[in-house]
């Protein structure tokens, strides 16, 4: 058995984990869920020697430790996928998976036909075959996640942690990873996902263990558990996934007409138009197109041929700026890079798409008036911060997506393209954003969502339209939009 | 589920390591095409022993520093650890009256002097984790101004013996047509030697992949279980006692010891190890390209008279290429980006 015994840990005054025991078998794949801050790093980082508790203790292969080094949690077999995969960009894929052996073998010089040999014995054992001397920067995201199992596995891996470990994954890939994984069982090594993305933890896994706070709230038989039970354990309240559709008057004026734009290799001829208070979906698997058609309406994607016009102006895109300048706002996916100046105030943030609206006449910035506009976007969207002077990073996943919004809604668009928007945030979160969204329909935006994450669409979506390829496809509306039929068009 | 590999990363003829290093090559054998139609003295066996020994100091640095960038570093002090090594050298020789035949003596206190000075830099590289541009501009200020105010200011003409006598130590000469001596110096052999023992350096031990690992991304280094800090401890001093080396056969070649000197040549230097196809992002570099990166710059800079550009455009090209180098990597990085993505997109579909 693998796990931990009344683990409790606490950083500071604040507690991270009050004794919290969980356990996996061999050949067992188990699923940590819990929201973001609910202790599930602190957990992963602890077994795997990177922390110390302050009481409890690990057990490894039915062995008891009250600490470990990373280099014994290693010798006993830990392994742990970060969702960076923690690989070497420019070695290859051979030293990749081969150097962390020389390393543990205190080598002095490296003799690459054996590191082939062993990276080459560690993808048979997976049943998958790469070139072993490309570099790992020139393999796709599926192909170093891989890289790093097999890294994993060449270092004798009894229980493995796998963060996040689908996220970037397109469906045909995650279906591959999961019959590496089931391959994994079957040599009685036990794999533990620790997801958001509750739909696929409940394919694959047997067990789940699920945190809130620092302590298990919920445990066992993933049969036992639908959605809404491990939405509960997780949140500690009752997740109503109601749709929260807002109703759209009839005279509502169209707000963004897209008019067959395309963009050769990208999209081509996407047609559709949004009302004022109307939130339209556009969903399809990863590298259908849906993420470049989002990037195009804020003219980061260059559009070939076709109009986009926002109340019936057309705009010619050059950049970001002449979207902006048509008030349309975008709030991208990978929010860490694309979205945040992470080491700048969370106020700054706030304020970085709007700022323009708070110059003088002499071209100072009016101070006061920022103040209460900050103030008034951090009660108004519930960031949970001390003071708005904090950095960006200093606030949790959920609350940083929250800033993002804050930063394009100060700014009143009359569009707001979100691509993405509950990606890596935590069920509560989500709640809270898609209700902010609707709020700012109900005012009369129009929003257009893009993301894969299916129950959301059909919580939020007046309309959903569907992309195969670079074309959209089938069209649902009202109570059409339901899962089961989105899945199967998604599917075809 | 298939895997692309891209076209750049197969494996076919090659001479040398990458596209970069054959580019050089065909930019040294053009430009000496067009310089010696331009002029005919060039096509003499002098250009080429005369160009060899006016790199091969500066082949010494630049293997050091390539070391350094492909950590994902950058130093800067290196020229004046090796004024200050040969200096001192000197200095210490005269002083204690050692051995004024000797070369052995003199390369070793040379050596010693700047792997002393690289700890200083590995201190505060590796030990307080200062970035590395910073660190290596103050410790340069710091050790200059030290040797002019403690070690002396002094030109020393009369340099020991043996190291006055290494100056003119030729493998071979050859008599030109012109009815002159064309010269090639032995230091050739020792310099090729140390190039080919770097190279298997960095490619077949553990200290040289953790380099190339740790320029790559440092925190996966960390994971897999390398020494990150005694690695980077390692590197500083290395190239310190590399450069003390280079700082005292410079000493050697010139038969003058003087303390003003080598400063400011680390524009040059870095030039050609960034033309030669080291990343400043770390993580790339080969022995092979920064060794033509020094000879294609020292072609230029001895031939711009030759060509009719002025002697004080110098710096000026030096600059210009080092632009061109950082340039061309941009590019490369450009396209390698998308070539990724356009694997991804194959493999998704």
């Amino acid at each position: 058995m693998f796990g931990t015994k009344n683990i409790s840990k606490a950083f500071g005054g604040a507690v991270a984990l009050a004794d919290v025991s969980f356990s996996v078998e061999p050949g067992e794949i188990h699923c940590l869920a819990g929201e973001n801050g609910s202790g599930k790093s602190t957990l992963i980082k602890i077994m795997s020697g990177v922390e110390t508790a302050d009481s409890g203790s690990i057990v490894l292969n039915g062995e008891e430790f009250r600490s470990l080094s990373p280099r014994e949690a290693v010798a006993h077999g830990v392994q742990v996928i970060f969702q960076d995969f923690s690989l070497i960009p420019n070695l290859t894929v051979a030293e990749n998976i081969a150097l962390s052996t020389d390393v543990l073998e205190r080598r002095k010089l490296v003799n690459p036909k054996r590191n082939r040999e062993i990276a080459q014995k560690a993808l048979d054992r997976m049943g998958v075959s790469m070139d072993l001397d490309a570099t790992v920067q020139s393999i796709p995201v599926s192909s170093k996640q891989l890289v790093a199992i097999a890294r994993a596995l060449n270092q004798g891996v009894k229980i493995l942690f796998m963060d996040e470990a689908t996220t970037a994954l397109t469906r045909k890939e995650i279906d591959h990873l999961f019959g590496i994984v089931h391959g994994l069982r079957d040599r009685g090594v036990a794999t533990v996902f620790v997801s958001h993305k509750l739909d696929e933890v409940q394919e694959i896994a047997q067990r789940i263990t699920i945190l809130r706070n620092g302590s298990v709230t919920a445990e066992g038989d993933i049969k036992d558990f639908d959605r809404k039970a491990i939405a509960r354990a997780m949140t500690g309240q009752e997740v109503n996934e109601v749709r929260l559709a807002p109703a759209v008057p009839d005279n509502a004026p169209t707000v963004l007409e897209v008019d067959s734009i395309s963009s050769p290799g990208r999209f081509r001829d996407v047609s559709f138009s949004v009302k004022a208070g109307e939130v339209v979906g556009i969903t399809g698997l990863l590298g259908s197109g849906r993420s470049e058609i989002a990037e195009a309406l804020f003219g980061m994607t260059k559009i070939h041929s076709g109009t986009v016009s926002v109340n019936g102006t057309p705009i010619s895109f050059t950049g970001p700026r002449s979207a902006v300048a048509a008030g349309i706002g975008y709030v991208p996916q990978d929010r860490l890079t694309q979205g945040l100046f992470l080491h700048q105030p969370i106020a700054k943030n706030v304020l970085a798409a709007a700022i323009e609206r708070f110059v003088g006449p002499l071209g100072f910035v009016k101070a006061k008036s920022i103040r209460e506009t900050v103030t008034n976007w951090i009660s108004d969207l519930k960031i949970k911060t001390t003071d708005p002077q904090n950095p960006a990073t200093s606030l949790s996943g959920g609350n940083q997506q929250r800033v993002v919004l804050a930063k394009w809604l100060a700014m009143s668009p009359s569009v707001l393209i979100l691509n993405g928007p509950t990606v890596g945030v935590d069920i509560g979160s989500k709640r809270d954003i898609l209700e902010i969204i609707r709020q700012k329909a109900l005012d009369g935006m129009a929003v257009v969502i893009v993301s894969d994450d299916i129950p959301e669409i059909v919580q939020i979506a007046n309309r959903v339209l569907i992309v195969h390829q670079g074309e959209t496809g089938a069209e649902f509306e009202g109570a059409a939009i339901e899962e089961t039929s989105l899945y199967k068009e998604l599917a075809a | 589920m298939s895997y692309i590999t891209p076209l750049s990363q197969r494996k076919g003829l090659q001479l040398f390591g990458s596209p970069n290093e054959l580019f050089l090559l065909g930019a040294i054998v053009v430009l000496s095409l067009v310089i010696g139609l331009n002029n005919s003295v060039f096509f003499s066996i002098a250009t080429p022993f005369d160009l060899l020994r006016s790199s091969l100091i500066e082949i010494l640095f630049a293997l050091g520093l390539l070391i350094v960038l492909v950590s994902g570093g950058i130093d800067i002090s290196f020229p004046i650890i090796g004024i200050f090594a040969g200096y001192t050298t000197v200095v210490i020789m005269l002083r204690f009256e050692l051995d004024t035949y000797s070369l052995i003596i003199p390369l070793i206190l040379a050596a010693i002097v700047g792997a002393i000075l690289g700890s200083i830099n590995a201190l505060l590289i590796a030990g307080f984790g200062l970035p590395t541009l910073i660190a290596t501009l103050g410790t340069a200020g710091m050790f200059r101004g030290f040797l002019l105010s403690y070690v002396g200011s002094v030109y020393i003409a009369n340099i020991p013996l043996g190291l006055d006598e290494f100056s003119t130590a030729d493998l071979l000469s050859v008599e030109t047509s012109a009815g002159t001596l064309a010269r090639l110096h032995v230091l050739v052999i020792p310099i090729l030697i140390l190039a080919i023992a770097l190279a298997w350096m960095m490619r077949r031990t553990m200290f040289g992949r953790t380099i190339f690992a740790i320029g790559g991304n440092e925190e996966s280094a960390r994971r897999m279980g390398m020494n990150v800090r005694w690695t980077k401890a390692r590197i500083y001093m290395l190239v310190g006692a590399i450069s003390g080396v280079a700082g005292i056969l410079y000493v050697s070649l010139q038969r003058k010891a003087d303390p003003y000197d080598l400063a400011g040549t680390e524009l040059e230097i870095i030039a050609a190890v960034v033309l030669g196809g080291a990343s400043i992002m770390g993580g790339y570099g080969t022995v092979t390209g920064t060794i033509l990166g020094v000879l294609l710059i020292n072609l230029i800079k001895d031939n711009l008279i030759l060509l009719g550009v002025p002697g004080s455009w110098q710096r000026a090209a030096v600059g210009l290429m080092l632009l061109i180098g950082v340039i061309a990597q941009a590019v490369a990085d450009k396209r390698r980006m998308k070539q990724t993505v356009t694997v991804a997109e194959e493999d998704s579909q």
